[in-house]
């Protein structure tokens, strides 16, 4: 069975100013999502009160909302934990008059939630309380800051091994690509407001592992071409690197996003953030590879001597550069 | 023919069966079960308490497993979570005090796996239900006693070496050391040259003088602040462990994050109240004049009569648990201790423990043991802990107060500020000695900045959907990596299916614990891990529509996907390298499980996919191949 013509020839390279253009607007906009609609940080970022309430009957979002506003909390944020019977409530503990902070600003998460299932059940008698989370605000900077350190971690460790491996364009190229996947995979998540904690986190770190993989794929085979090909024009070796791995990119990417569907779709609650976040870094980095890695790549200049091995003599040490 | 090598062909089986063995405790899953060990002092468990336990549920009409003597302790196993409660309640009823109750989970897994290393992964809180804590550390606290105790110190030399001075000190912000004034810059120098001399732990600094007044800024050295900032740290870890050992968790997490966190985890935990009061408690020393020794006859005659002398109680050494008489007169408390550690005397050479009080403390020992040479002095711990107990649904709080002697000792001359506790059995003893006297000086400041209490049925709620999450995302990539690339397809599919073994085992065998990231990586590695066998794959159709023979196309394919697989697989292996890196626990074990799945599936998707392509192409005549 094929999906793809094995001969396709699309002029992907052709097109290279609108899909910069388009790279660039999208990198653009989501930077100005960020900045002005921000991130919806989670608990883990924020720090505050969590609870998970239980119902045994269907409950409606309103109804939980009215109890708590009863009840005098007006800040809380009551959300969906798919299904009908599952809500997730977050507030501030300083929302809950009913606690006196101590000096020490000690949290009594206990008397939170006491409190908050009291209101609950004043309306619906049968909420339960199935799980409570506390998160300082220290927590959470820190958590902004190792994310941080993480994500460039990984971008000078991927440059340095292209580098290595390959040559200086693919490193940058692979980087520069890099740079906006997780600018527009982020500026979607802002865009639709999703929630963003600790497992999306992990999910955009796992997106820049992802989509470099394929982008290394293509680069592989730019350079096997170049290698091979006794008159080399980059924009048509470009080209027909990305149609002969067109097939593999989209293919993987299928089956990566089917197992990522699974799991949106059944893996409950905890890892439904990350599963989306996959998905749309799947999608973006996917179409990143195909139309804008290889342009970046023609743009700085790649051209056949830049790949050849150093030395002839040795085959074994030829097969590796 | 096939140019596949026979050890190749050992190798993928050895490891396929490895895979299986290993992976397999997994299958077995683990029962909700109540440990008993017996404290000290009480009954040994042995049959005749197996009997009292066995009877003690009957009554209370708890169906349990079963309950064996295994060692040192009892086990009593229960069909779920909550008979397992009820059953923990009636044993506890009927043995009273004396012994520690914990819950556990007992693994199933058969002997002959376990006597070769296979055991099953340990699951997160967030999959069995539980409390986190995180704890923040105060080593503000830490930095106020040492900067106090140095002023002290300055002053105390000062006045030793007749130099005169307006005042010392401690500047307004923490951390920014003492503030001398002098009279003379005469005076300013020789004090300079004397503190230096004297404190090799101290910055000197001359700072503006104005008029007649020289200024001398003194602060700690930034390393002196680490060192003990470190010891902090270890000192709380050691303090919670033993504290946490006493609330009868089989199996907590206790260790250290970052630089100033410690993550607690009690799996199986439901009530954080009594874990926050145990974490929270207040641990205080004593030193007083002792009355005879540990376990001499009066103190012997006492223990056993109950005639205890009015001016005096009576403890119990701990350890070796032997009654001991103590004054009620208090000499000197913990907080007038600045430090104790233990090194080896340099006259006998046998360990000691070296205790540093500060300037009222050593006041009051001087003058103490300038009257009481020859006599004993004994140290006692105190820890209080306010145990809530549900009393007709109202809460009753009792203070629990343990007393026990940790030391006891002559006098051999008069000492204040420094002195040295010698004749100590062992290095061990001395170190676990100044550890419980830092630990009853430094009272615990730890904050509880992060809790988490996951109910135990949302974690069987996480457990059974990530095993669905698991099953549907293999079943459907099997399904489709069949349907595009038939043969080929199936042997990639027999590949992933062994990748999800052989993760499973390496996790298991290393010890990983098992959370709701953890098996979002491992769906994440299922769809990327036949990413290899696609590569390997569309390289055999470039292969076979270039014109080679299936043969050719079949090695060329491998040998030349091989280069891209490695590129692509190392890159990425960097990246969940730096997932690693970070210090949360919940992104560490989702980037540990995307690594090993990045390791195996190499090893599963190109190695073994191969030996099955040579297996089953190997010795025939091909025409055409099924890709």
């Amino acid at each position: 069975m094929e999906i793809f013509n094995h001969n396709s020839n699309i002029p992907f390279l052709g097109m290279r100013k609108y899909s910069i253009a388009i790279a660039l607007c999208l990198m653009i906009a989501s930077i100005a999502l960020i900045a002005t609609k921000g991130l919806n940080y989670g608990l883990d970022f924020t720090g505050g009160v969590s609870m998970v309430v239980d119902y045994t009957q269907p409950v409606q979002i309103s109804e939980v909302r009215a109890a708590l506003t009863k009840g005098g909390l007006d800040n809380a944020v009551v959300q969906s934990l798919g299904g009908t019977r599952e809500v997730s409530i977050r507030m501030q503990p300083k929302d809950d008059k009913g606690v006196k902070q101590t000096a020490s600003g000690k949290v009594n998460l206990d008397k939170i939630s006491s409190d908050v299932l009291g209101m609950l059940r004043a309306a619906r008698p049968d909420a339960t309380l199935k799980s409570r989370d506390y998160v300082g605000s220290e927590v959470g900077a820190e958590l902004k800051s190792d994310g941080t350190i993480a994500a460039l971690f990984v971008m000078l460790g991927i440059m340095a091994y292209l580098w290595i491996r390959f040559e200086r364009r693919f490193a940058i190229a692979a980087v520069a690509t890099e740079v906006h996947d997780v600018l527009v995979t982020l500026g979607i998540i802002a865009l639709v407001q999703r929630e963003f904690d600790m497992t999306v986190l992990a999910s955009v770190l796992a997106v820049i592992g992802y989509s470099i993989n394929d982008k290394v794929v293509v680069f592989d085979r730019i350079r096997e071409l170049f290698r091979l090909a006794r008159k080399a024009e980059p924009e048509e070796i470009l080209n027909r690197s990305i149609n002969n791995t067109l097939s593999r990119t989209i293919i993987t990417s299928l089956f990566t996003s089917i197992t990522m569907g699974a799991m949106y779709f059944i893996g409950g609650p905890v890892v439904r953030g990350f599963a989306v976040t996959m998905l749309i870094g799947i999608l973006v980095g996917t179409l990143s590879s195909i139309f804008v890695a290889s342009p970046i790549l023609l743009w700085l200049g790649v051209s056949k001597k830049d790949l050849m091995p150093v030395t002839r003599d040795n085959p074994e040490l030829a097969r590796r550069p | 023919m096939s140019d596949f090598p026979r050890w190749k062909y050992a190798l993928v089986a050895l490891v396929m069966l490895f895979g299986i063995v290993y992976a397999l405790p997994n299958a077995f899953i683990p029962v909700p079960a109540v440990q008993v060990t017996a404290n000290r002092g009480a009954a040994p468990i042995n049959e005749a308490l197996r009997q009292k336990v066995v009877a003690g549920l009957a009554k209370a009409k708890v169906v349990a497993g079963e309950v064996v003597v295994d060692g040192d302790h009892l086990l009593a196993t229960f069909a779920n979570t909550d008979v397992q409660k009820s059953g923990s309640d009636a044993i506890k009823s009927v043995l009273g005090d004396g012994y520690t109750i914990a819950f556990k989970l007992q693994s199933t897994v058969p002997g002959w796996l376990r006597a070769i290393g296979a055991r099953s992964m340990p699951l997160g809180l967030d999959l069995q239900g539980g409390v986190h804590f995180l704890m923040q550390v105060d080593q503000n606290d830490v930095v106020d006693k040492q900067e106090s105790s140095y002023a002290d110190d300055i002053r105390a030399l000062l006045r030793q070496k007749n130099i005169r001075y307006e005042s010392v000190s401690r500047k307004a912000a923490r951390g920014q050391g003492i503030t001398v004034i002098l009279r003379s810059e005469a005076d300013r120098t020789a004090a300079s040259n004397d503190i230096a001399n004297e404190y090799i732990d101290l910055n000197v600094t001359n700072g503006p003088s104005t008029g007649d007044r020289y200024v001398l800024n003194v602060t700690v050295k930034p390393e002196k602040l680490r060192a003990l900032a470190l010891g902090t740290i270890k000192q709380n870890l050691g303090t919670l462990r033993n504290r946490i050992n006493a609330l009868g968790v089989s199996e907590p997490l206790i260790q250290q994050q970052g630089e100033n966190h410690i993550v607690v985890d009690l799996a199986g935990v439901q009530d954080p109240a009594e874990a926050k009061k145990l974490i929270g408690t207040v641990a205080t020393l004593q030193y007083r004049p002792g009355i005879g020794y540990a376990g001499d006859a009066q103190a012997r005659e006492a223990a056993s009569s109950g005639n205890i002398p009015p001016d005096a109680n009576l403890y119990y050494m701990r350890g070796s648990h032997l009654p001991v008489l103590v004054s009620k007169r208090i000499i000197v408390t913990g907080n007038e201790l600045v430090n104790a550690s233990s090194g080896t005397d340099q006259q006998s050479g046998t360990p000691e423990v070296s205790v540093t009080l500060n300037a009222t403390g050593a006041r009051k020992m001087l003058d103490f043991t300038n009257a009481n040479v020859g006599k004993p002095m004994a140290v006692v711990y105190v820890e209080r802990v306010t145990e809530t107990k549900m009393v007709d649904g109202k809460e009753v709080r009792t203070p629990k107060i343990t007393e026990s002697v940790i030391n006891d000792a002559t006098i051999q001359s008069p000492f204040g500020k420094q002195f040295q506790t010698t004749g100590l059995g062992s290095q061990k003893e001395a170190s676990d000695l100044a550890l419980l006297l830092k630990g009853g000086a430094f009272a615990a400041p730890v904050d509880i900045v992060e809790e988490r209490v996951i109910g135990p049925s949302l974690g069987q709620d996480n457990i059974d959907k990530g095993l669905k999450a698991v099953s549907l995302g293999l079943v459907l990539v099997l399904l489709a990596a069949a349907l595009y690339y038939k043969l080929f397809g199936l042997v990639a599919d027999i590949a992933l299916f062994f990748n999800l073994v052989i993760l499973v085992a390496v996790m298991s065998l290393i010890g990983v614990t098992l959370t709701m990231p953890g098996i979002a990586g491992i769906v994440l590695t299922l769809g990327m891990a036949i990413d290899a066998n696609v590569l390997i794959c569309e390289r055999v159709r470039e292969e076979l529509r270039n014109g080679s023979t299936p043969h050719a196309s079949i090695r060329a394919g491998y040998e030349k996907a091989w280069a891209t697989i490695l590129d692509a697989n190392v890159t990425h292996l960097i990246a969940a390298l730096a997932l690693t890196t970070m210090g949360t626990g919940a992104i560490k074990g989702f980037g540990v499980t995307l690594m090993i799945g990045i390791l195996t599936s190499l090893f599963t998707s190109v190695t073994l996919t191969h030996a099955f392509t040579a297996l089953i192409h190997g010795h025939r005549k091909l025409k055409t191949l099924s890709v």
